[in-house]
């Protein structure tokens, strides 16, 4: 697929079809002439969502979902957040795509092409929860710099690819294998070329879990071109950015990966916990690991009004990291009391689990229905929100929906 | 008589001659203003380019209800500082969403420079910083805010 091309070679007809209506007087049109509905292109085409996602930010693409949006058990694409760091690659061919395996613990560098790693290596399939680092970030106080994510930049699709350990464990590791970073063809908003958007990637550990994937099928399908195609790092569990699109080459280092966005404040907090608004020094953040535990009501979507004497049915997924939720609540009364949900197992390790009520209200009013998950280490989802940080990431405060009863 | 058709001949002449000299003036006054607007002389050469049709009677930096329409940016002093030196990397909606003091807009500007290739940007700074604080001032929410903004509907069975 190349974008640039492909337009550059788009016939009039296949214009007509884009913009959706015959272009009239089109033979008229002039050589190297783009029509100018698609030099803007609307995103929700564009990318295929759906049209009740929200879009924060165009330079680069950040796009949310909202919570009744993601009640699906599998997040199918129209429905998954976008978190772009850079411009979209500019040139994508599968056919020729290679993946590089470098760096200072390898034996020898090597490279695959796209069709060596799916014929060499075993497939394996595994739905993984990605949320954005910065998901909630909308809800600090004070505001914290970035993409004001309310709370739908998380996901849970159904990804296919090849374990980076198998991929790792061929080309030769040095037993001084500290991290791996990740390289991509995405471009970095100034256009310097000497510039990466966004490198980061996992510590060896992480890196040689089964199901951290070279994915290239998302839900089946080839990943679609916003979020990786062709070949995408996916570790779930951990901040989305961990999760590397369009790469082409994995760095295994012999220290903590230094590339874009790994160092300063990027997808760090404070080592030790700091007073709201407090300056902390680079030196003192520390790199984000496993996501929190966290839970989302998806439906009904907040507004509901229902008639006095009915109950509610309620339902939505919780994850938590690298750990599972063992026990998923909800309260009417702003946790004055707890009533428990029903949880399910997930389907795999670091899949997000669907839980389920009903919830019946003793009078009519206002009330607001409030979920708690708590992991299987005994931390449960705060309601007010977590330690505040510069960057703003890892709010897992509980999430609400606002229900009347009449 | 023949004097005065000389007369009538001579007059005539002087005229076109005159006539002649002003053209010539015009279509030299013509050209050398066409050179001013278009010194390349591009509309006589055959290149490809790429057109864009926009409409000439709009103004691209119009502002709609207190909104520069473009960006999406609050009408204010410094606004065109603003949109000529933050919106050429990224998006202006990466500053409308977002609310900071003084010292932190600063810090970020600094960040910028540091580690996106972003300019000096001289006396502008202070313009800018200005207008951000001032029509994106710092709201405190405090640990949990209401919840706002909230659609009601009737929810069937």
């Amino acid at each position: 697929m190349e974008r640039r091309s492909f337009i550059k070679k788009a016939t009039l007809s296949s214009f007509a079809a884009l913009i959706g209506a015959d272009i009239v007087f089109g033979s008229n049109i002039l050589e190297g002439y783009f029509p100018i509905g698609l030099q803007d292109p609307d995103p929700f085409t564009m990318f295929n969502k759906h049209k009740e996602m929200v879009v924060l930010n165009d330079k680069p693409w950040n796009i949310e979902a909202q919570a009744h949006l993601l009640d699906d058990e599998i997040t199918p694409n129209e429905k998954m957040f976008v978190r772009n760091n850079g411009l979209l690659p500019e040139e994508v061919n599968a056919k020729t795509w290679t993946l590089t395996i470098d760096g200072e613990s390898v034996v020898n560098s090597k490279t695959y092409t796209l069709s060596e790693l799916k014929s060499k290596f075993k497939h394996y399939s595994y739905q993984l929860t990605l949320e954005c680092g910065g998901n909630g970030r909308s809800e600090f106080n004070p505001p914290a710099k970035g993409n004001q994510w309310t709370v739908g930049a998380v996901h849970c699709a159904l990804w296919t690819g090849v374990r980076l350990r198998d991929v790792l464990e061929d080309v030769g590791i040095k037993n001084n294998a500290v991290y791996i970073g990740y390289h991509s063809t995405d471009v970095h908003l100034s256009r310097d070329p000497k510039k990466e958007p966004i490198s980061r990637g996992a510590p060896m550990s992480k890196s040689l879990q089964d199901e951290t994937l070279l994915a290239f099928k998302m839900n089946g399908k080839d990943i679609p071109m916003v979020h990786g195609y062709p070949l995408r790092l996916v570790a779930g569990g951990w901040p989305a950015s961990v999760s590397g699109k369009w790469v082409n080459r994995i760095s295994v280092r012999n220290k903590v990966h230094d590339g874009a966005k790994m160092t300063g404040t990027a997808y760090r907090v404070p080592c030790e916990p700091v007073a709201p608004g407090e300056k902390v020094k680079d030196e003192d953040m520390c790199i984000i690991e496993s996501m929190p535990v966290k839970s989302l009501i998806t439906y009904p979507k907040t507004g509901a009004t229902i008639s006095e004497g009915k109950s509610l049915r309620i339902r939505g997924h919780a994850w938590a990291g690298e750990l599972e939720v063992s026990k998923m609540e909800y309260s009417i009364d702003f946790g004055a009391t707890w009533n428990r949900c029903s949880i399910e197992p997930p389907a795999n390790r670091l899949a997000w689990q669907h839980f389920s009520a009903t919830v019946t209200f003793p009078k009519r009013g206002y009330y607001e229905v409030w979920a708690r998950a708590t992991d299987s280490k005994g931390k449960a989802q705060p309601m007010l929100l977590p330690g505040w940080n510069p960057k703003g990431y890892l709010n897992n405060a509980c999430h609400r929906i606002a229900i009347k009863v009449k | 008589m023949s004097g005065k058709q000389d007369f009538r001949e001579g007059v005539r002449r002087i005229f076109y001659r005159l006539m002649g000299l002003f053209s010539l003036f015009m279509i030299a006054g013509a050209i050398l203003i066409y050179y001013m607007i278009d010194p390349d002389f591009s509309a006589f050469k055959s290149e490809k380019n790429t057109y864009v049709v926009m409409d000439a009677e709009e103004d691209i930096d119009r502002i709609e209800n207190g909104i520069h329409v473009r960006t999406g940016l609050k009408e204010g002093e410094g606004l065109m500082v603003v949109v000529n030196n933050c919106t050429n990397c990224h998006s202006a909606k990466l500053v409308t969403q977002n609310r900071m003091s003084e010292a932190r807009w600063n810090a970020t500007i600094k960040w910028m420079q540091e580690t996106q290739n972003l300019w000096d940007l001289g006396k502008n700074q202070d313009v800018i910083v200005s207008y951000l604080v001032s029509n994106y001032p710092v709201e405190d929410v405090g640990r949990r805010a209401s919840l706002t903004n909230i659609e009601w509907y009737e929810l069937e069975d």
